[in-house]
């Protein structure tokens, strides 16, 4: 929570997902989840940045319900949450409407010029 | 029924592209966009009434059009400047509409057969916080649009 209020504080954003994969290192976590649940260990593994630049990105990414965490034994594993993914798929579809809408008149209307 | 438009907004990009396939013949797809009685027929929704104000055809010409609802009012005005024009194949050109930063905008027409065609259209955004402001508010277009439907049907209820 604190992370993300921060950021979004800071900079004078809402904090949602959009300003959570604005970061190329976010949206690469978010690859390397989508088939499997990870470990923070496991996840940072996978990059050169410092150990607590990844946490602090998980802390992110689970912040905007992007990733989800699962406690395993003493283990924590991070997993993608596939709802908040369909949520960045949902906000362009105001504007897809538009243009169909547009291309579907469009077609119609020069259907009349066809020889 | 799965919609024929296609809109890709990759996350960090400044671009969207929007792709989508016809039953027209290239000329005709191309025609729609060039022709202003024809432009003017499919950019005009009942909430508004499109008018072209200018369309140089020619590479550096200019464009320019307003959509002006029942009342006469002028509700959306986009302008811009024609940079590369090829009949039946591509036009490029910038796109400003009122409030908004510019955009770069490429058009490709395809021919599929001779009955089909694509429409491939790349717009490009001056910065990636540009693009996600269009998405994310109320397209300004579909706002105004918004706006007046709420106005009729309020209307109604008076």
């Amino acid at each position: 929570m604190y992370i993300c209020s921060q950021i979004a504080t800071q900079m004078n954003l809402r904090r949602d997902v959009f300003q959570a994969i604005a970061d190329p290192t976010r949206r690469a976590i978010l690859l390397l989840v989508a088939t499997q649940s990870m470990t923070a260990g496991a996840i940072a593994a996978n990059f050169d940045t410092a150990r607590p630049t990844v946490s602090k990105h998980l802390a992110i990414l689970t912040e905007c319900e992007l990733l989800e965490q699962e406690q395993n034994g003493r283990e924590i594993y991070y997993h993608l949450n596939p709802q908040k993914m369909k949520e960045i798929a949902d906000f362009i579809e105001p504007f897809r409407k538009l243009w169909d809408d547009r291309f579907n008149k469009l077609e119609n209307i020069m259907k009349k010029y066809k020889k | 029924m799965e919609m024929k438009t296609k809109v890709i907004a990759e996350a960090g990009k400044q671009n969207i592209m929007i792709t989508r396939d016809f039953d027209l013949p290239v000329e005709l797809l191309f025609r729609a966009h060039v022709d202003a009685e024809l432009f003017e027929q499919w950019m005009s929704h009942e909430y508004g009434t499109t008018k072209v104000r200018k369309m140089e055809c020619k590479n550096h010409g200019g464009w320019q059009f307003e959509t002006i609802d029942k009342q006469g009012n002028v509700v959306f005005t986009a302008n811009g400047v024609i940079h590369d024009f090829v009949p039946d194949q591509r036009i490029t050109r910038t796109f400003e509409m009122m409030n908004s930063p510019v955009q770069l905008e490429f058009l490709e027409f395809e021919k599929l057969s001779d009955d089909t065609s694509r429409l491939n259209m790349q717009i490009v955004f001056r910065s990636v916080e540009c693009r996600d402001q269009l998405l994310k508010n109320p397209f300004a277009q579909g706002m105004n649009m918004g706006h007046n439907r709420l106005q009729e049907i309020v209307g109604k209820l008076k």
